[in-house]
């Protein structure tokens, strides 16, 4: 009994470890892929000195990043201006932990997985919000006003679309939910028209809300930098910017992941052959193929209209959703 | 603290936009009185690229300041020349060749192309979309490839002489600009695709920033803005110069006032520019470029003299007073960006931070241009 509870524990702390060394490695490169792929809608090149391809651009950037005095100024809150970035990708990596990559491949498997990783991701905000606040600076102190509003706003519609899912999936275990989609395509919840007609469209807002929560683009309210000039980072240096950087990406990543997992069908193949983490992987580094390409292809929204677009429009329709699928579950 | 800032709510704080922030693209200050993300006041700081060029002008020969004109609106370099070139030639009594006149018309035209290609790609950085930046600097280059060949300086030209123009356009020009026309013609629908119907920049541009005719009478706004404002007002046509009259073009009005607006006028002024482009390339006559006989030191007689020219940006007047030597006895330069920014404190009131940045990207101001 020891001895498994020793294995566990070990078993755990590998995995947190690979997923810290995962976050910080798709941090990089995904912000090398942020180059490259608008590099290619934009007709340029992107980095391409440091190494092949610029395959080492990332590397660099890093180092320089280490290398930078981190200032702090007198007035700002020296505690929690140097907690926030802590606070900022710590949860992010926890919410990865909750992620089963494929059959194999997870950290821990709970039952209250899906409950659990939204009460991580909504410490971010957090995190955020006090790093804006403590760093005694005006665009940072309104950058953290904008976080809190924009996640309050985005969080409830994200929530209903997910009580909704609950109550389709009879679950909140990610493991079970991805095995409800083993088979094909066709049994993924994007296509299960028949547990609710509005399943696409739970999707997108479920898509449209995490893009929000992970503050990208045209939702990356808090960090507008024509006209913040970098939010809530503005006052961050060296690696304390650098966390918030690591931070973006994971979440990134976990929003991805998320949604693979829910409404892709996770590591299952689309055809039903060989189920494994490649299809995980293909399916995750799509989607964030798609976050990039949104970011790069719309001008950034307004703050009042964000605000509008989630309370008058997602908002009435996660709440149809949810009606319409409990209505359905009881007739069918 | 002064007294105005006392009065107001102490809830109230300012916040300073500039002189380096993205927005301002240049060395402009404006001090925000904000109340939330509201702006209560708006209080332009301007000065910061204060070059005496006014000063410069009366303790210089005419020909030695010539090349300043350039560097104050150094993306619409031609039509500062242009204004100044002409005052003095006015004042001098200088005819200027046909064909100088015309190639003055393509090169300004090509210029003020290029210039509202540059506002483009700044204007949609202002509102957060990155992308149609590189996609307008594609074609801009092209001109900047075009003008270069022709005048040896990429942005700050210095190509109109007192009498002319200082060479003669060659073929690889002429074919150029036809290329080019025909280039930016077939790109225009893809602009429309990517910015003028996407559904964030309208939301971010209708009814934001309105600017009625009697705020744009109030301060002297030209150009795009009060186009954009319903006033059909283009000194190309109000008090016609150069080759201007004998060509055909438009004036693009839109009544709403709005930032749409204002930017739906700049893009219809670009296909309006291409098609002077196209007519002065037909027409182009024959003969010299350089009127004759004009003297090496110029020496305009005893006057004063006022002309206005339609800049990219709007009206850019030169008011020159002759006392009969070699050096103006005094100039004022009128700048249609300084009108424009004097607008935004009035505009901006009670607007939010990020439509109030929607509206300064839209009056299209160039820093240097407003400081002089």
């Amino acid at each position: 009994m020891a001895h498994e509870l020793t294995w566990q524990i070990v078993r755990v702390l590998l995995y947190v470890v690979g997923l810290i060394a995962f976050a910080a490695f798709n941090a990089a490169y995904l912000s090398l892929l942020e180059r490259k792929i608008p590099a290619w809608f934009q007709l340029r090149y992107g980095p391409k000195e440091v190494g092949p391809w610029g395959l080492l651009q990332p590397v660099a950037d890093g180092v320089k990043l280490l290398t930078k005095q981190l200032l702090v100024q007198a007035e700002s809150d020296v505690l929690l201006f140097k907690l926030a970035p802590v606070m900022v990708v710590v949860p992010a990596i926890m919410c990865l932990a909750l992620i089963p990559f494929s059959e194999v491949l997870w950290a821990r498997n709970i039952n209250v997985g899906l409950l659990a990783l939204f009460s991580f991701s909504a410490i971010h905000v957090l995190g955020t919000m006090l790093g804006g606040w403590s760093s005694y600076n005006k665009y940072a102190s309104i950058a953290a006003a904008r976080v809190v509003a924009q996640n309050i706003a985005y969080e409830i519609p994200l929530l209903l679309v997910m009580v909704t899912f609950v109550m389709v999936t009879h679950s909140m275990n990610l493991f079970d939910i991805v095995q409800q989609q083993a088979g094909g395509f066709w049994h993924w919840y994007l296509l299960r028209v028949q547990a609710s007609p509005l399943m696409p469209v739970a999707f997108v807002i479920f898509f449209i809300c995490m893009l929000a929560e992970a503050n990208r683009a045209p939702f990356d309210m808090f960090e507008a930098e024509s006209e913040l000039v970098a939010g809530a980072f503005t006052e961050y240096s060296g690696m304390g910017f650098g966390l918030f950087f690591i931070a973006e990406y994971a979440n990134v990543l976990v929003s991805c992941s998320l949604a693979t997992v829910l409404f892709l069908g996770g590591w299952q193949c689309p055809f039903g052959l060989l189920p494994g983490l490649h299809w995980f992987l293909i399916k995750m580094y799509a989607l964030c193929f798609v976050v990039i390409w949104v970011r790069w292809s719309f001008p950034r929204t307004q703050f009042y209209g964000l605000l509008n677009l989630s309370w008058k429009f997602l908002i009435p329709v996660a709440f149809l959703h949810l009606v319409l699928t409990a209505v359905m579950l009881k007739l069918f | 603290m002064s007294t105005t800032a006392q009065s107001l709510h102490e809830e109230m704080f300012v916040l300073n936009l500039g002189p380096q922030h993205p927005a301002t693209h240049g060395v402009l200050r404006i001090k925000l009185m904000m109340d939330g993300e509201y702006i209560a006041d708006a209080e332009s700081v301007i000065g910061y690229g204060h070059r005496m060029q006014e000063k410069m002008g009366e303790n210089r020969t005419y020909a030695k300041f010539l090349p300043n004109t350039g560097r104050m609106d150094y993306v619409a370099a031609m039509f500062n020349t242009h204004g100044y070139v002409c005052a003095v030639e006015k004042l001098a009594g200088l005819r200027v060749p046909e064909r100088a006149e015309y190639i003055r018309v393509i090169t300004a035209e090509l210029n003020r192309v290029a210039s509202h290609l540059l506002w483009l790609g700044a204007f949609l950085i202002d509102l957060g979309g990155f992308t149609p930046l590189l996609y307008t600097f594609d074609d801009r280059e092209q001109i900047l490839d075009l003008l270069e060949g022709l005048t040896g300086t990429r942005l700050t030209y210095c190509y109109y002489r007192f009498g002319g123009v200082c060479n003669d356009v060659d073929d690889a020009f002429l074919a150029g600009s036809r290329q080019f026309v025909a280039r930016m013609r077939a790109r225009m629908p893809m602009y429309h695709a990517l910015i003028t119907k996407n559904i964030i920049f309208r939301k971010r541009c209708e009814e934001i920033g309105p600017i009625t005719a009697e705020q744009c009478r109030k301060y002297g706004a030209t150009g795009p803005v009060i186009r954009g404002s319903g006033v059909a007002y283009d000194v190309r046509k109000a008090e016609p110069y150069g080759a201007y009259p004998q060509l055909d073009f438009n004036v693009p009005v839109y009544p709403q006032g709005d930032c749409l607006a204002r930017y739906m006028v700049r893009l219809d002024e670009i296909v309006e520019s291409l098609r002077l482009v196209e007519q002065a390339l037909d027409r182009l006559p024959g003969g010299p470029v350089m009127a004759e006989k004009v003297p090496r030191l110029l020496k305009p007689p005893k006057g004063d003299c006022y002309f206005n020219v339609e800049s990219a940006r709007g009206s850019f007047g030169v008011r020159l007073f002759s006392d009969g030597t070699d050096k103006a006895y005094r100039l004022k330069l009128r700048s249609p960006c300084f009108s424009n920014l004097s607008l935004f404190r009035e505009c901006s009131r009670g607007m939010l931070l990020a439509d109030a940045l929607a509206l300064l990207g839209s009056l299209d101001l160039i820093i240097p241009d407003i400081d002089r």
